[in-house]
């Protein structure tokens, strides 16, 4: 059971549910205590201790039903043929007459292999084939054509080998005793070897698939977006999701409270002075909080368009997460879309925010006014500014002057840009000029860069 | 160490369900197993899930069932040791000093030097920091006692600082207060946190909790609830509003109906001597149900056809 258990755990993390070591060991000892018996109760408990999301525990459980479900499908998908229990005595019979053969055995050190392949004990034969499996290694397996070599290695720690050497020897003995000998062991090898298969199979459906998905999203958010196809948006967007949440969460804004802290003497001393030097009101410290502030500046023009909608679905989902962001998009002229953002759903709100503020020519230098003269009371000591854009301003006036305004305003001025430094201040690019004004300006192709950015910038909140 | 004694209640699953029924909770075979788990592998459980669906309730009842104290500690914004664990009376403490001031002027007058006099004080070695001066709160009370029931509402709305600190607790149970040592439990206390999922927690604090999802009850649980809270409500009237809200539950809504709600509508009914729903009645009524505005009007669009779906469950 616990090679069992360690292939469980394994297939979850597999899956995405990430498992601790400490973890584990509650798994174990929650076996212990509960036993193995009722499937239903085992389910429970183990998510119980393993899953600690909603998410977590629809992952255990898919995990749960593929991964044990193994022991249903072979009692279920393998009949047994009338005469094969009629051999089941004869088998064992042979096994005690012939102490040839008991030995042969016994030098593999393995179960009898012949008497296995003809049992009809269900249990029995779960218990080998989960031994053999991890003598075999299966949960390395990362490819459905490794199903035949593997089903191999399985059969061979249950013993196999020392069955071949007797089959050959029957059929080198000859007589038709021995030949009939022979084919009913060549046959009992096909029942275990399609078990050993079917078994592979079934544990490869709980293991590989996940190991496929996760593969599927490490490819995605290692792609460039500018290169990416709807299909790919489409696996993004959960990615996306996730990533801001993460940063939320690490980041967590806090809200500005005050608190009850320690005793502050000096003042509990001061105020006694009015009881004459009897304490009767006591005085606490109390902490501050700051409440940092995002505010997001997206441009949506033309020339960002291949990756305009991947930066508003992380605008997006990072509205989604955290309270104090205020989201603006520009072509040309700027406007505030943070209710947008917050009122509909992602699709809907990405073509309201395209039909209202897109598709136009990118003037940063607009964008820039509009920004001081409508919204400029939101910029403070406490604020990021986040610019998604490639600084590409068709030859206009970037405003620098705004813009170093802006930067004093703010605690920090975070610049992502979708192109590469190599193109930066080439053609109309103002990349070079507004780059000695931001805090940090990044090149932000993938989903990893984007993560890995913003965690800097963010980290640097006290 | 601390020693586990099993009571009945808690030795096997079923016995659980039984327990928590006895005290008026209907129980599903997840929350029985997760409270079992909790006792034998001395876990606290961390219960999820949206609002008004008993988590609390689960605790309060296994106090019920257990015939054990329950110590319950509200989580908010700003919430420190001092409210959580324990305080030092400070009032108390400054008062004494003022009272005691003539009696320690006479205990160290009578040293001549100003060692003497410390040595002298010495012996009153920290009276001031004894048991008598300390305020016991929720933690440090479901420690000290032989066995309890501690509930830990709303987690979610603490600070991070806190949950760090609760680690310590939750998986030693036991604190350290620096001047009077290590005080740990006799016998750990069941420890129920429960969680709104307003922020997410911790990954060190959920590694620690078993965790317990609790959803809104199918139609079967939902009724066996009301049955017990409304004794006297016909079967045919309990199914039919048990059916109503299940509908309601699955509209597009901000918030969706709690389990209590659901009782409260049913006495509702019960009191307007309803025999069944119809949807006059329905809409005077739908208050009870949704508190929103946004919500009430959606709802209030589809009485009919939800009213007639509830009507076609049968006694």
């Amino acid at each position: 059971m616990e090679a069992a258990l360690t292939g469980f755990i394994r297939a979850l993390r597999m899956a995405g549910a990430p498992v601790s070591p400490a973890e584990a060991i509650d798994a174990a000892r929650t076996l212990a205590i509960i036993g193995v018996s009722d499937r239903d109760v085992m389910k429970e408990s183990l998510a119980a201790v393993l899953a600690k999301s909603v998410e977590e525990k629809a992952i255990h459980d898919g995990v749960f039903d593929d991964y044990f479900a193994r022991a249903d499908v072979e009692t279920e998908d393998t009949p047994q043929p009338e005469d094969q229990s009629a051999d089941d005595p004869e088998a064992e019979d042979e096994g005690g007459a012939s102490g040839e053969d008991g030995e042969a055995q016994q030098a593999g050190g393995e179960d009898d292999f012949l008497s296995l392949a003809n049992s009809t004990d269900a249990a029995r034969i779960a218990l080998a084939l989960e031994r053999a499996a991890a003598a075999a290694d299966v949960e390395s397996m990362r490819f459905s054509m490794q199903t035949g070599p593997v089903a191999r290695r399985m059969l061979e720690a249950l013993g196999v080998r020392a069955m071949e050497a007797e089959i050959l020897r029957r059929f080198e003995a000859g007589g038709p005793e021995n030949t009939a000998a022979a084919e009913a062991m060549i046959a009992a090898r096909a029942r275990l070897q399609a078990r050993a298969r079917a078994y592979i199979e079934q544990r490869f459906e709980a293991v590989g698939r996940f190991a496929t998905e996760a593969f599927m999203e490490e490819v995605v958010s290692e792609r460039a977006m500018d290169a990416m196809s709807l299909r790919d948006m489409a696996r993004l967007k959960p990615i996306v999701a996730r990533l801001a949440k993460r940063l939320a969460e690490r980041h967590a804004l806090r809200m500005r409270r005050r608190r009850r802290g320690r005793l502050d003497v000096r003042r509990t001393l001061t105020k006694s002075a009015a009881t004459d030097g009897v304490p009767f009101d006591l005085v606490w410290r109390r902490k501050k909080r700051d409440r940092p502030k995002i505010v997001a500046v997206c441009d949506v023009s033309g020339s960002v368009a291949r990756s305009v909608r991947f930066l508003l679905m992380f605008l997006y989902a990072l509205a989604e997460e955290t309270a104090d962001v205020q989201s603006f998009a520009f072509s040309a002229r700027l406007g505030e879309v943070t209710s947008l953002l917050a009122e509909h759903e992602f699709e809907a709100a990405f073509d309201l925010i395209l039909r209202a503020h897109g598709g136009g020519s990118t003037d940063y230098g607009a964008a820039l006014e509009d920004l001081d003269a409508g919204f400029s009371s939101l910029i403070d000591r406490r604020t990021t500014v986040i610019i998604l854009g490639d600084g590409r301003s068709n030859r206009g006036n970037p405003r620098l002057d705004l813009f170093r305004a802006l930067a004093a305003q703010a605690k920090r001025v975070v610049w992502l840009c979708n192109e590469p430094p190599a193109m930066w201040g080439t053609g109309d690019s103002c990349m070079l000029e507004y780059r000695p004004l931001c805090s940090s300006v990044s090149h932000c192709a993938t989903v990893l860069d984007l993560e890995r950015v913003l965690d800097n910038a963010l980290a640097a909140y006290g | 160490m601390t020693n586990t004694i099993t009571p009945p209640a808690l030795a096997a699953i079923p016995a659980v369900t039984e327990a928590l029924a006895g005290a008026g909770y209907i129980s599903t075979p997840a929350i029985s197993t997760t409270v079992y788990l909790a006792h034998h592998l001395r876990k606290p459980m961390l219960v999820e899930g949206p609002a008004g669906v008993g988590k609390t309730e689960l605790a309060q009842s296994l106090a019920r069932a257990l015939e054990l104290e329950l110590h319950r500690l509200q989580c908010y914004a700003g919430l420190d040791e001092s409210k959580a664990l324990y305080e030092w009376r400070y009032g108390k403490q400054l008062l004494y000093t003022q009272v005691l001031k003539e009696r320690v002027n006479a205990i160290t007058g009578a040293a001549e030097s100003l060692s003497g006099a410390l040595a002298a004080l010495n012996d009153f070695n920290d009276v001031f920091f004894s048991r008598d001066f300390l305020e016991p709160r929720p933690l440090l009370r479901a420690l000290e006692s032989k066995g309890a029931v501690l509930l830990i509402d709303e987690i979610d709305k603490s600070d991070e600082e806190f949950e760090a600190f609760l680690l310590e607790v939750l998986s030693d149970y036991q604190v350290t207060i620096p001047e009077l040592g290590v005080i740990s439990a006799n016998v750990a206390p069941l420890v129920v946190l429960t969680s709104n999922a307003t922020r997410d927690l911790g990954d060190a604090l959920k590694r620690r909790c078993l965790h317990l999802h609790i959803d809104f009850p199918d139609a079967k649980r939902e009724q066996a609830i009301v049955r017990a809270r409304v004794p006297g409500i016909s079967e045919a009237l309990l199914r039919q509003v048990v059916s109503f809200v299940q509908q309601v539950r699955g509209l597009n809504l901000r918030k969706a109906p709690s389990v209590s709600e659901t009782v409260d509508w049913a006495r509702t009914m019960l009191l307007m001597n309803a025999q069944a729903l119809d949807p006059q009645l329905v809409r005077e009524t739908l208050g009870v149900l949704l508190k929103r505005q946004a919500d009430f009007e959606e709802a209030e669009e589809r009485v009919e056809a939800m009213t007639a779906q509830a009507r076609t469950e049968r006694a």
